[in-house]
């Protein structure tokens, strides 16, 4: 756990520092694909939740991140059709996906409440780290004004996120 | 033909009659509310008791209007739900699946 969440901080750093340089930036089609892969990894998580947990609450919120960022994920490839644009792997979403690997395994290992308390801090975690970095990185480097707005929904509906597993994770205790 | 049309005249102005006259009426009115982008619009609404709240959801997620251990209004995607505003409904509700998204009912005595 305090790997993983190490491994996460240190992409954020790494995000951060970026930012300080302007030429560095991540590019639209690089964006894409960091908002993309954020999609799928937290679909996978909620596809785990769904097979493990019996609590109607936890299951309840596994299939609203399972709805929810399976449309936002449709909306974009919609939009990078439309706009001509091949999303374009990177080191981030690469770190993105190698962190959520891991804590997606250590996750199957747990079972019951333990497990049901694991994901749901590991998404509060997660939600965190990705609107962080929606908010200081992706947003303000996309130069497209249709993606700039769709990162931008992207981060209301995750921050909604972040309060519903908040919720459901007051409820755990 | 012309038997017809009276016929129908006759009917339309029995409707009317009856609408006008019915004497408990199930709402007055109804009270919209859209939400889009993850926001109810307006967050605010004034009601009276009796009357219908609509919401109209247009963004492609499923959202709720959930009032805190008393009523909740499941609002699919791209549909239309309602709730008949009762006389202790002055409260503040939220989205359970984006608690972020906030609103608040007053009903006007």
């Amino acid at each position: 756990m305090k790997t993983v969440i190490a491994v996460l901080g240190a992409t954020c750093l790494s995000l951060a520092a970026q930012v300080a340089s302007a030429a560095d930036k991540p590019t639209d089609p690089q964006i894409a694909h960091i908002a993309y892969s954020a999609g799928v990894i937290d679909v996978e998580a909620a596809k785990l939740a769904l097979s493990k947990t019996q609590n109607p609450a936890v299951k309840a919120f596994a299939e609203s991140m399972q709805k929810d960022h399976t449309t936002v994920n449709e909306m974009a490839l919609k939009l990078a059709k439309k706009l001509n644009v091949t999303p374009e792997n990177n080191t981030t979403s690469q770190a993105l996906t190698d962190a959520a690997d891991e804590k997606r395994a250590e996750l199957a290992k747990l079972d019951g409440v333990t497990f049901d308390k694991a994901y749901i801090a590991s998404e509060i975690a997660y939600h965190k780290q990705v609107n962080d970095a929606l908010a200081t990185l992706l947003i303000p480097s996309a130069e497209n004004g249709d993606l700039k707005r769709l990162l931008e929904t992207g981060l209301k509906l995750f921050q909604g996120h972040q309060q519903h597993a908040e919720h459901v994770a007051a409820d755990l205790k | 033909m012309t038997a017809l049309l009276n016929r129908r005249q006759l009917l339309a102005a029995g409707a009317t009659l009856l609408a006008g006259n019915s004497p408990t009426r199930a709402h007055d009115g109804t009270v919209h509310v859209v939400i889009e982008k993850l926001a109810f619009l307006p967050a605010d609404i004034e009601v009276k008791a009796g009357q219908i709240i609509e919401w109209t959801n247009k963004d492609a997620f499923a959202h709720t209007a959930t009032v805190k251990s008393s009523w909740e209004v499941l609002i699919p995607p791209k549909e239309v739900a309602t709730h008949v505003a009762a006389a202790g409904d002055s409260v503040d509700y939220y989205c359970r699946f984006h608690p972020n998204m906030k609103g608040k009912i007053t009903v006007l005595v």
